[in-house]
């Protein structure tokens, strides 16, 4: 088990008179020290605007951004000049539909999904498919919570353009066959996007083993600061993308009448990027490979292990998902009979423990599983096997209030 | 760990509950973000809220508050009814905690809907 709590200061505050035992990791994660100091210390040391100032300091601050893309890059196993800075996975996601939705689909094309896509990895595809006359497909979930292969299959079609899938499914928590998916789809010919926003910040991965052509990711659900994400794309398909934010910085050369894009990965970066968050993110990085992402993965995998085992043996708790916690990342969704999840989340508050409860941007995924909203318990690196039994025992005490 | 007992009163023991054979005025509200569903039926006789029923799905906030309500404007004038404001809502069901305001006030929504104001 790791022993990192000391870095983030933010744990031992008291919340109603309890300390706090924060649980939704999955929505956003604290920052250690090192994150907020490097942040910090970016603007009080070296701060200016990038790539454009002739002056020490620009140069210093653009050194400090391409070296924050860099580390990103490594950590992924990519190259830096695939590695596009966005505000986040939902933009990289729009990013992404907005940019093959021009050069690769047309009426009665099809893109494929899966029922268990965060509404990031739905919307972007349902505004492409609405715009071009595409038709956007769903592949089913098995009663299981895993994603039906011989579903998915038969929904891949020569008409498919686009497969963008979940890496990690943040309910079900089910960590989808991304490499076998991605084999599949590039045999028809269909481009690869992967919503990674559960998996790069709790799991090794690397790019280059998961074979699919576009990824993106969250820097504030892996310990770095709010206002950026990461696009990662195989270097021939951002070249083939056009631009969906057009402005400063992003072009080669602009008369009144036109322009000439820049090459990626500026190309996707117009306007003034988050500069001092790309710097943070890289300390972020540099925390975690310092941990080592096979030590966070398995403390995860512990501390699931252990929830899942304490849920399941509550006869009035229902567990979604895999029940093979090796199947699964760092986070469990659950209901209590008869109680409302927004109850239990209430009652939990008051004794410090906070956990998700709602659909989790997850509409489509909860009517199938036939609930209209679910408990959500989440883990990273700075949780502990005792906050997993103090929730344990809190969700006994909420059986007992509203049971 | 707990809820007023007003809450846990009304949530274990709803008043009111069910439907009216033919009601004069009724309205379903929702939550969307929540799945909370309340429907609230009324029978008027005389300028005056002569019986009413409740019935619903959701969280215990929002059904003790419907069960509540129920209680606080069977007998009333419409006009009454028509007066209740948030405030008494939430004086009523004692302490809210305010990221669940709108659980509590879900109900009244319903009230205003049914009396043909805006909720």
């Amino acid at each position: 088990m790791l022993n990192v709590r000391g870095d983030f200061p933010i744990l031992s505050r008291m919340v109603n008179g309890h300390p706090l035992v924060y649980l939704d990791s999955a929505a956003t994660a604290h920052k250690p020290v090192a994150v907020v100091e490097a942040e910090r210390d970016f603007y009080v040391r070296a701060y200016a605007n990038v790539r454009r100032g002739v002056y020490l300091l620009a140069a210093e601050a653009t050194e400090l951004y391409e070296a924050a893309r860099a580390k990103v890059a490594r950590f992924v196993g990519a190259r830096p000049e695939e590695i596009v800075f966005t505000r986040g996975t939902t933009e990289a996601l729009n990013l992404v539909a907005w940019g093959l939705g021009e050069t690769r689909v047309r009426p009665r094309d099809e893109l494929l999904v899966t029922e268990m896509e965060h509404h990031a990895n739905l919307l972007p595809w349902q505004e492409l498919a609405r715009r071009r006359g595409a038709q956007l497909l769903a592949a089913r979930i098995t009663s299981q919570g895993e994603l039906d292969l011989g579903d998915f299959q038969s929904k891949l079609s020569s008409r498919t353009r686009v497969v963008s899938v979940v890496h990690v499914s943040n309910v079900l928590g089910t960590i989808n066959p991304v490499q076998e998916i991605a084999q599949w789809a590039h045999e028809v010919g269909a481009v690869v996007v992967v919503d990674a926003a559960q998996s790069v910040p709790h799991m090794p991965v690397d790019v280059g083993e998961l074979g699919a052509d576009l990824l993106a990711f969250s820097g504030h659900k892996m310990l770095g600061p709010t206002g950026i994400g990461v696009l990662w794309g195989r270097a021939e398909l951002l070249a083939e993308m056009p631009p969906w934010l057009t402005g400063g910085e992003m072009i080669r050369e602009a008369w009144i009448d036109r322009a000439v894009w820049a090459d990626p990965p500026a190309r996707f970066e117009g306007g003034t990027p988050p500069i001092a968050q790309a710097v943070a993110l890289g300390s972020a990085v540099d925390y975690l490979q310092g941990i080592g992402m096979d030590r966070v993965h398995s403390h995860g995998q512990g501390l699931t292990a252990q929830a899942l085992e304490g849920l399941r043996a509550r006869p009035y708790v229902t567990v979604y998902g895999p029940p093979d916690p090796s199947r699964r990342g760092a986070l469990v969704a659950f209901n209590l009979q008869g109680i409302h999840p927004h109850d239990v989340a209430t009652l939990l508050d008051q004794e410090g423990i906070a956990i998700r409860a709602g659909h989790h941007c997850t509409q489509p995924l909860h009517r199938r599983l036939g609930i209209p909203a679910s408990c959500r318990a989440s883990f990273y690196l700075y949780n502990t096997p005792e906050e997993v039994e103090q929730l344990l025992a809190a969700l006994d005490r909420v059986k007992e209030t509203l049971g | 760990m707990s809820y007023e007992e007003v809450i846990l009163d009304h949530w274990r023991h709803p008043r009111n509950k069910g439907r009216l054979p033919s009601p004069d005025a009724s309205a379903v509200e929702a939550n969307p973000l929540c799945g909370d569903v309340v429907r609230l039926e009324l029978a008027l006789r005389d300028g005056r809220v002569e019986d009413v029923r409740f019935d619903g799905e959701g969280c215990a906030i929002s059904q003790a508050a419907a069960s509540l309500l129920t209680e606080m404007i069977k007998g009333k004038t419409v006009e009454e009814a028509r007066g209740l404001k948030d405030e008494d809502m939430l004086g009523a069901l004692g302490n809210v905690v305010k990221t669940r305001l709108s659980c509590a006030l879900l109900p009244l929504r319903a009230l205003r809907k049914a009396l043909g104001l805006g909720s």
